[in-house]
């Protein structure tokens, strides 16, 4: 017991660790951050599917990236943008986007298994492809990581009001010269991208505890269209540093430790939801406190 | 700012002359199917046309060429004096009735002030006299009792107040709605078409609705456009919605029925089915 309380956590040396992996920690937190704020739109135009679809023919550029010695990075952001663009532009019906990811997952997952069965450089590469891994963040890596975040953060907050305006109604955002298919495509490829760096950061499979569960998290408590990315970030920012900080000690990898941090986050917030809901009825879910009714 | 009054004055006076919508020998066709063809149409300032037809004539595919959406087979629409082009801020749409979804993150006052500014790029800013703006218009929708609340939480009625809301508060010179009753109780009904109204003569605001059911707006149409089997019939409601003119749209003896301030519709094919009964507890001599 005391064996496995250890590989979960453990302490010492932490103050060293802790510098060692200051890149690391840069890392998460950016990711948090750019996962919170993508999450905003991930919820808003029902794409946490989608996300996972990304993902996963993200995973398998990253692991053909492996095996030809092309780069984890390059080969990531090559599969998750070919993802992401096919189901943005073949399925801008919800129907129709539900049948190209459920084609797209198994396919992605395929060929990453292929590349990986081949590669026979180091084996924690591979695992960490699908699981994540956050002390190898070398500075090149987070050099790229850094501006893969920088463009997408910059972008969403540039088509924010009208990306929110087409989400809502693009048949209403179009009549006032909007141009919905152009923000779809945009917002796919920021998720794209998004989705990429946060394959290598907290793994394939478990990408959706960062880019969906903290937005999630923040629609159970609030409407607000300022209130709700602000949680978001600060939901995914915690679940991505608290985990960083618990995966230091222990020996496995962190991907556990985020999504356990991400779930318990939203279970509180369902929690808080549902009692505020019980104390006011007739109140619909949303902070709506201040204004008289 | 005499100056620039007597010159609002005389732009306001030379916007009058000129139609807010001029369609000219507009045709429409998808594939072999005609929808409607030389609709010949002038919409002026301060004017409420009814649109009328049965489930796929057209209806919605004319408010979309209005909106420069839908490209026409030939003819052509203009639009304040300006061919039409994808999107113009001075117009006004409400699509059929489509709920909000709940993972949208916006209250009613943010819906409604989508209206305002949703098409620009970048952040918003917080303003006074942006949120002015929207108080007003939440006041003058009735809707400062749910104005913080989520939108996907919030009933089909008064979705639709604010949909209205977010339409009226851009100021548009022409609002174009579609089928904006349906789903509403006759209340309601009464709310939206007079707000809808209400809001056009002061403004110099054109109206172009689309109705299956003309009573509610019986009293304020000034010209019914009625489209059936790939043909056009516009005038005013006392010349479009007769026996005559409907049965030759149809091609069947169709009656109309004028009663108590109502005018009903009798035998239309059956998937023209449209001219609601009068429902239960629906005043006699309808509205105003």
């Amino acid at each position: 017991m005391t064996n496995l309380w250890s590989e979960l956590f453990s302490f010492s040396n932490y103050g060293e660790l802790l510098i060692l992996l200051r890149n690391s920690i840069l890392a998460a937190a950016v990711l948090g951050l750019t996962g919170g704020l993508v999450g905003v739109f991930v919820m808003a135009r029902d794409l946490p599917f989608a996300v996972h679809a990304i993902s996963e023919l993200s995973f398998a550029g990253a692991a053909a990236g492996l095996l030809f010695g092309i780069g984890v990075v390059e080969g990531s952001l090559a599969g998750s943008l070919t993802a992401a663009l096919l189901i943005g532009i073949l399925g801008s019906r919800a129907r129709d986007r539900n049948s190209i990811i459920a084609v797209l997952m198994p396919f992605g997952l395929g060929l990453g298994i292929v590349c990986l069965s081949l590669y026979t450089g180091r084996a924690a590469n591979k695992f960490g492809l699908l699981t994540g891994q956050i002390v190898a963040v070398d500075n090149p890596r987070l050099l790229s990581l850094l501006i893969i975040c920088g463009i997408v953060i910059a972008a969403l907050l540039v088509i924010w009001r009208p990306l929110m305006f087409v989400s809502v109604d693009p048949q209403v955002a179009e009549a006032r010269g909007v141009h919905s298919v152009a923000l779809s495509i945009a917002f796919m490829i920021l998720l794209g991208m998004a989705t990429a760096v946060s394959v290598q950061i907290v793994g394939a499979l478990l990408v959706l505890s960062v880019l969906v569960t903290p937005a999630a998290a923040a629609l159970r408590v609030s409407a607000s269209p300022v209130l709700v990315p602000l949680l978001s970030t600060l939901f995914a920012l915690t679940a991505m540093l608290g985990g960083i900080m618990l995966a230091l000690g222990g020996s496995i990898p962190i991907s556990p430790y985020v999504t356990t941090i991400s779930f318990l986050i939203y279970l509180a917030c369902r929690a808080w939801a549902a009692h505020h809901n019980r104390q006011a009825r007739s109140t619909p879910i949303g902070i709506a406190h201040d204004s008289p009714r | 700012m005499t100056a620039t009054t007597s010159q609002r004055a005389k732009t306001r006076r030379a916007a009058a002359k000129t139609p807010i919508v001029a369609l000219r020998d507009a045709s429409l066709r998808f594939g072999s199917r005609t929808l409607w063809s030389r609709l010949n149409l002038q919409v002026h300032p301060g004017e409420f046309v009814a649109v009328l037809g049965p489930n796929g004539a057209g209806k919605t595919s004319l408010l979309r060429a209005i909106l420069g959406l839908q490209p026409l087979t030939s003819g052509s629409i203009e639009l304040l004096g300006a061919p039409v082009r994808r999107g113009h801020r001075q117009v006004g749409y409400i699509p059929q009735q489509r709920l909000v979804d709940r993972g949208i993150p916006l209250r009613a006052r943010d819906f409604v002030g989508l209206g305002l500014d949703g098409h620009r790029f970048g952040l918003a800013l917080p303003s006074g006299a942006r949120r002015r703006a929207v108080d007003t218009m939440l006041a003058t929708i009735d809707a400062t009792s749910f104005a913080a609340s989520r939108m996907g939480n919030l009933s089909g009625g008064e979705q639709q107040r604010l949909r209205i809301g977010q339409a009226l508060i851009g100021n548009p010179r022409l609002l174009l709605c579609d089928e904006p009753l349906i789903s509403l109780d006759l209340n309601q009904q009464r709310a939206v078409s007079n707000l809808i109204n209400a809001s056009r003569r002061s403004a110099g605001r054109a109206v172009v609705m689309i109705t299956h059911d003309i009573n509610p707006v019986l009293g304020m149409v000034d010209t019914v456009v009625y489209l059936a089997g790939g043909q056009v019939r516009t005038g005013t409601v006392d010349g479009v919605l007769t026996s005559a003119v409907l049965s030759e749209l149809y091609q069947t003896p169709v009656d109309v029925i004028r009663t108590r301030g109502r005018i009903l519709v009798v035998g239309l094919p059956d998937t023209a089915y449209e001219g609601h009964e009068a429902a239960p507890g629906h005043p006699p001599g309808g509205l105003p």
